[in-house]
């Protein structure tokens, strides 16, 4: 099968058509498919590259009630990604080849995303003993990006020796930083609100003293450190700070942090419990500004699916987490786009070929180009929608958007040449791995 | 609507000296009478009630208030009330002749709950009912003893005491 | 009034109005028959997932005093305790037809949350959540603050120009938010006083100035000390050093209280810690209202039930 998009707006703002044949981009269809070509009417729309989340939880093994490599790679397509990056506390943890390898063998073989799974720093995520780093990085799964996501590796001898240690296999540690002993027990960004509703505080102090301390390690070993889910003013600050003393360290921001602030807390509705916690007016504006100008490399989702019960009780007793794959484009664009701080070729790089390269996934860093891999999604930032769970394709329905009106719609994903949502809808799970099978985006039907 | 007037000034103080007369001929005199008033405007009535049967019978006459909001059967129906004061005399309602004082019978419902709300608060020997008007549509098995004008009134139409300590004026109106 | 989550709801009218509806649940409690039938046919469930044997009981004795059939719902040797949700235990609630359901969380908003769910359609009274609210023992605190000051002459009265120093945990207390709110609203001006470390990291947009010298405090001559109970847990935190050096610093001794104006009263919401937050001089003094806020919370209780279950739900006009 052979595609010919017609009339795609880039990135860039030019528009031509594309021609996808045998899983890559082509200059021209070969006339010998051009007869059993499909043929995608583009006008109107904006053709990005695959979109690669550097931040998904995707459950399994182990959480299957929460999400599946199936479930979670379907919302990924629907929100316009083609690369997950899977964290590692599932159960049993990605700590180990084997783990990893069936990770990244359960994506393949779904195929509506690339699944990378991520190493567990530690061993279980005890943050007592390294995991075996080595094995994963060199296992089938080519593992590159190792983290504790959900803990923070917060010994600093431990951090010190990951650091050092992934560099052998050209990894990176993503930190979830958060001080524990700073965040007992805590439920909410610590400020006046906080207190008023008799929430245990979460100081933005915790997130920032351990992403001080971590660029300090990284640049005394010389390592590449990655910070996830950045969510307050002073750790834009930090990370700006360690970027002009040649630090080599990148960031990502979650898109709930760019759009949401703790007033929502108010309601004690647990849909806006999340870790790092929602933030003040004042933080959501900084991570904007440090994600225009460069200090913060990335938007992940961190996509964290719940099952209804781990959310449906009081704030305190309630799970961290939202999902965040199927509105993560539609979120950018309402909090950065519109606002004219991010144009669409921005969006790529921090959607697309930023997070490809900090997790060294290859095909992503020249997007459309003729003979590299033809991953896209096509949006229509014209539509609008009342976001509900009608919009969601995963287990969760953890969604802090549910009721909000948002803009924007995925119309088209295509993952290595292939279909994968289409006309706005998903493409069924045995067609989408039917073609996946074939590879690189061979015939079908 | 128009308001018609039913009772004007004069006609409200010749009422009350009239039921005096007959609350004291009733009773035997002035001894063991507790004159209760109901929220509000019976508690005007029964002030005014105690003055006139003090100027008769010097100093024998104790007055209070009795509230019945809690002992209402058409709370659930209504927006929440504000209760009312209940003051019991000192030498209480226990043996006594208790007198209840309302500006106007209509289902008898609130005397009811006054009935109910007395007998928490002890044992009268007996219990009278004095009213300014009765305007008929009784509910329940009750009926005045002291009445200062029957008057004979549809369902839908309203009937309007004004009392000048809280009011202003003196008048009962209908509309 | 559909439910009672936080003093912050109340406007001035409707706080004044609910301590009027007290005085007289106050009189009742002096009757030979102490009991009304007002919510007879009405069914008010103690929903306690933590333990507080006064709490309950007052809110217990309040909803029999009028008429109420009272279920309690406690989490010890039910299913509350072996991990069934606050969503199964609100709809057997529901399916049992309660109007009113007190509730007793250690999560804070944990009644919120009952209230806004659509779990159950019931009145909610917050009996206490986590750190947040417990808005009935404001509301008695302010009550007997109240009576103090104006005795039968209190109906109709607000707190203007009440002076209230809130001494101790403020951090972790619920009843020093609730009294903060309500206080405030009745025209109390109010002193947060603690250790830096048991008082909020901010206290922006809260009425109330904070200070950390109870000595300042007690010299300012307030019209009202209001200790607060030292959880045992914050002993070993180390918000403080131990506990004699937070009573000498923070405790309402005998030598303060000497200090204070002669009218100043002395509050506390018990159980108390004597020799820590507070001596026994000061704690059975002539000052102090310790007993009669036991008391007044029957009638408060009542008058919050009263209000939340008599009517239609909506004020009168």
């Amino acid at each position: 099968m052979s595609i010919r998009i017609i009339g795609a707006r880039l990135p860039d703002g030019t528009s031509r058509d594309l021609f996808i044949e045998n899983g890559r981009f082509v200059d021209q269809l070969s006339g010998s498919q051009s007869s059993g070509s499909q043929s995608i009417d583009a006008a109107g729309l904006i053709a990005l590259p695959g979109l690669v989340d550097l931040h998904t939880h995707l459950r399994e093994p182990g959480f299957e009630q929460s999400e599946t490599v199936l479930t979670g790679s379907r919302a990924a397509a629907i929100g316009g990604f083609t690369a997950v990056f899977a964290m590692a506390n599932t159960l049993p943890v990605q700590d180990t080849a084997s783990v990893v390898e069936q990770v990244q063998a359960f994506g393949q073989q779904h195929g509506y995303v690339t699944v990378r799974p991520i190493g567990a720093v530690t061993a279980g995520l005890a943050g007592q003993q390294l995991s075996e780093i080595g094995a994963m990085a060199q296992s089938r799964a080519h593992v590159r990006v190792f983290s504790d996501d959900g803990h923070c590796v917060h010994d600093a001898l431990l951090m010190r020796r990951a650091l050092e240690y992934v560099t052998t296999f050209g990894g990176v540690v993503a930190q979830h930083a958060q001080d524990p002993r700073l965040t007992l027990g805590a439920q909410m960004n610590e400020g006046a609100l906080s207190n008023e509703l008799g929430l245990a505080g979460w100081p933005a102090v915790a997130e920032e003293s351990i992403i001080a301390r971590d660029v300090l390690l990284a640049q005394h070993v010389g390592a590449r450190l990655h910070v996830c889910h950045v969510s307050t003013a002073g750790s834009a600050d930090v990370i700006r700070w360690a970027k002009a003393r040649g630090v080599d360290v990148t960031a990502e921001v979650t898109p709930h942090h760019l759009l949401l602030t703790e007033e929502l807390a108010r309601s004690y509705d647990s849909r806006f419990k999340v870790n790092p916690p929602l933030r003040r007016d004042e933080d959501v504006l900084a991570l904007r500004e440090a994600l225009a100008d460069g200090t913060i490399d990335i938007v992940a989702t961190d996509h964290a699916p719940h099952p209804v019960e781990a959310k449906d009780c009081a704030w305190g007793e309630a799970a961290n987490g939202m999902v965040g794959l199927e509105s993560a484009l539609s979120v950018v664009h309402a909090a950065v786009v519109e606002s004219g701080m991010l144009d669409w070729s921005d969006v790529a790089r921090v959607l697309s070929s930023k997070p490809a390269e900090i997790g060294r996934l290859s095909g992503y860093d020249s997007a459309f180009a003729i003979g590299s891999p033809a991953n896209l999604t096509l949006y229509d930032p014209a539509a609008s929608r009342t976001f509900s769970v009608n919009d969601l394709r995963g287990k969760g329905v953890n969604s802090p958007y549910l009721g909000r009106q948002l803009p924007g719609r995925v119309i088209t994903t295509i993952h290595n040449g292939y279909l994968t949502v289409s006309d706005g809808e998903l493409v069924d799970a045995d067609t989408v791995a039917k073609d996946a099978v074939a590879g690189n985006g061979g015939a079908h039907g | 609507m128009t308001a018609r007037h039913v009772l004007q000034q004069a006609d409200i103080a010749r009422a009350l000296t009239r039921i005096s007369h007959e609350i004291l001929e009733s009773n035997r005199g002035a001894a063991g009478l507790v004159i209760l008033g109901i929220p509000t405007r019976g508690v005007t009535l029964a002030t005014r009630l105690s003055v006139i049967l003090n100027a008769i019978e010097p100093g024998t006459v104790s007055v209070g208030s009795l509230d019945v909001t809690m002992y209402r059967d058409d709370l659930a129906k209504n927006p929440t009330r504000a209760p009312g004061r209940t003051t019991i005399p000192a030498g209480g309602i226990d043996g006594k002749t208790v007198v209840l004082v309302d500006d106007v019978l209509y289902s008898g419902r609130t005397i009811r709950s006054a009935l109910d709300a007395l007998s928490d608060l002890g044992r009268p020997r007996t219990v009278r009912l004095a009213v300014l008007v009765d305007r008929g549509h009784r509910e329940l098995p009750i009926r005045a003893d002291f009445v200062g004008k029957n008057l004979p009134t549809s369902t839908s139409e309203r009937i309007m005491v004004r009392l000048a300590e809280i009011d202003g004026v003196d008048e009962v109106t209908i509309e | 009034m559909r439910h009672l989550l936080s003093t912050k709801d109340l406007s001035r009218d409707e706080a004044v109005a609910i301590l009027d509806i007290a005085e007289d649940m106050a009189d009742v409690a002096n009757r030979e028959v102490k009991k009304l039938p007002t919510l007879r046919g009405k069914t008010v469930v103690n929903l306690f997932f933590e333990d507080s044997t006064r709490t309950r009981v007052s809110f217990e004795v309040a909803a029999k005093r009028l008429s109420a059939d009272v279920i309690n719902f406690s989490a010890k040797g039910s299913s509350v305790s072996k991990g069934e949700s606050l969503k199964d235990t609100a709809q057997t609630l529901a399916a049992m037809g309660a109007d009113a359901v007190v509730i007793r969380h250690g999560a804070s908003g944990a009644p919120r949350v009952l209230a806004d769910s659509g779990w159950i359609d019931a009145g909610i009274v917050n009996a206490g959540d986590g750190t947040h609210e417990h808005p009935t023992q404001a509301l008695l605190d302010a009550f007997t603050i109240r009576k103090r000051l104006h005795g039968s002459a209190s109906r109709g009265r607000a707190l203007d120009g009440v002076t209230v120093a809130i001494v101790g945990d403020i951090l972790h207390s619920r009843v020093a938010r609730s009294n903060l709110w309500l206080l405030s609203t009745l025209g109390a001006s109010v002193q947060l006083v603690g250790p830096a470390t048991l008082l909020p990291v901010s206290t922006e947009g809260w009425p109330a100035t904070v200070t950390l010298d109870l000595d300042a405090a007690v010299d300012a001559g307030p019209d009202v000390v209001m200790m607060l109970r030292i959880q045992a847990e914050r002993m070993t935190a180390a918000f403080f050093p131990n506990a004699r050096e937070y009573s000498r610093q923070w405790g309402l001794d005998d030598e303060r209280v000497a200090r204070l104006p002669a009218a100043s009263m002395v509050m506390h919401p018990g159980p108390m810690n004597r020799g820590l937050e507070i001596s026994s001089g000061a704690a059975d003094s002539e000052r102090s209202t310790v007993l009669e806020q036991v008391a007044n919370g029957v009638s408060i209780r009542m008058a919050v039930l009263y209000h939340l279950l008599s009517g239609t739900g909506e004020a009168r006009a």
